[in-house]
């Protein structure tokens, strides 16, 4: 039996796993200039437990478009993370990387794939720090990648919550460069893997 | 033109016409919209998973298909709706990622359209119109006065069923 209850989480706990939402944000920050070769600024970030209701509405509406990366992650904890970017910011980040404009409103076939590395790059980031800190192994699998509406891809991380309970725990991370980024982390580690990850910190 | 109200996930409403519901960006979930036709009262579901008996934590009726329905069927009734009566329209189920199936949560968007096909056979409630899986989310309006359930997704052509 998990000893460990999203709904009634204790302030420690939140505060380990706002520590390491913060870590990982930060390693993800540097990922992330390094690979525009640019500064980039980051603000601390807030780790909130939400209703499914209230996700939606912190991103700009549920119809707000989106790009979501969504990795698996396997290893000694299981389970999947999620990054979110409103859509015009993963234009601009995309056409930063690439170091052109984007043309159109839709992304290519290229642009997409330069997407998805950009989400390989920031989870992989943001788990690297939790497997150093917790002295986890941890493997995520290949990215894949979803634009459409805020409520339709958060779904799929509200689902995998709500096996668990009726809230999902989001992370969310402002990136500050040229432009602003608004990016969120979800994680969604599976009951036996928070309390592995507690355990590994002592908790 | 009466008001539009809004169904949150995992949430469930019934209005009666000329009011109308909707719920906005189903992903895997499912938007289950069902009505009297002769009283124009209908109600609209937001189900996320397909059984409740499968889950521990199941306190929440409104998240899964066969307490979903149940719970709206009953509110339905209170609103004056009768049972003999009532027909239904389904939409969502999409799958977002194309390696979802290898997680264990397999296939759930499909999954949570059989297991609305199958609590509403099992009801006797005639399913009149789908739009579920493929891979894309879709925004839902569901008018009692007329039944139409009008769907949206992003990049493509309103449709109604």
């Amino acid at each position: 039996m998990s000893k460990f209850n999203l709904n009634e989480m204790s302030q420690t706990y939140y505060d380990v796993l706002k520590e390491i939402g913060n870590i990982g944000a930060g390693n993800a920050t540097t990922a992330l200039a390094q690979m525009l070769q640019c500064k980039v600024d980051m603000k601390v970030p807030q780790v909130k437990l939400l209703s499914f209701s209230e996700v939606g509405i912190l991103m700009g509406g549920e119809e707000q478009v989106m790009a979501g990366i969504y990795l698996l992650v396997e290893g000694d904890i299981r389970g999947s993370i999620m990054f979110l970017l409103e859509y015009h910011s993963a234009r601009n980040l995309v056409a930063k990387l690439m170091g052109m404009q984007c043309e159109g409103e839709e992304f290519t076939e290229m642009e997409m794939s330069a997407l998805k590395e950009i989400g390989n790059i920031i989870t992989g980031a943001y788990l690297n720090s939790l497997s150093t800190l917790t002295g986890l192994t941890i493997y995520p699998s290949v990215p894949d990648l979803s634009i459409d509406m805020a409520g339709a891809i958060l779904s799929v991380p509200a689902i995998e919550f709500g096996t668990l309970g009726d809230k999902l725990l989001l992370i969310q991370t402002q990136f500050t460069d040229e432009i602003e980024l608004d990016g969120y982390f979800i994680l969604i580690p599976d009951m036996e893997s928070y309390d592995k990850i507690l355990n590994s910190l002592g908790m | 033109m009466g008001e539009i109200i809004k169904v949150g996930m995992a949430d469930l409403k019934v209005c009666a016409a000329p009011d109308a519901l909707t719920t906005l960006g189903l992903g895997s979930c499912i938007g289950i919209a069902i009505r009297d036709p002769i009283t124009k009262i209908g109600g609209l579901a937001h189900i996320m998973l397909p059984d409740s008996t499968q889950i521990k934590n199941n306190t929440n009726l409104y998240k899964f298909a066969d307490t979903g329905i149940d719970e709206l069927i009953r509110l339905l009734i209170l609103k004056g709706a009768s049972k003999q009566r009532l027909v239904a329209k389904i939409a969502g189920g999409a799958q977002m990622f194309a390696f979802q199936n290898k997680s264990d949560l397999v296939r759930v968007g499909e999954r949570n359209a059989e297991a609305c096909k199958d609590k509403l056979k099992q009801l006797n409630i005639p399913l009149l119109a789908q739009d579920t899986g493929l891979n894309y989310g879709r925004t839902v309006v569901f008018f009692p006065e007329t039944g139409n359930y009008v769907i949206k997704a992003v990049g493509k052509e309103e449709s109604v069923i």
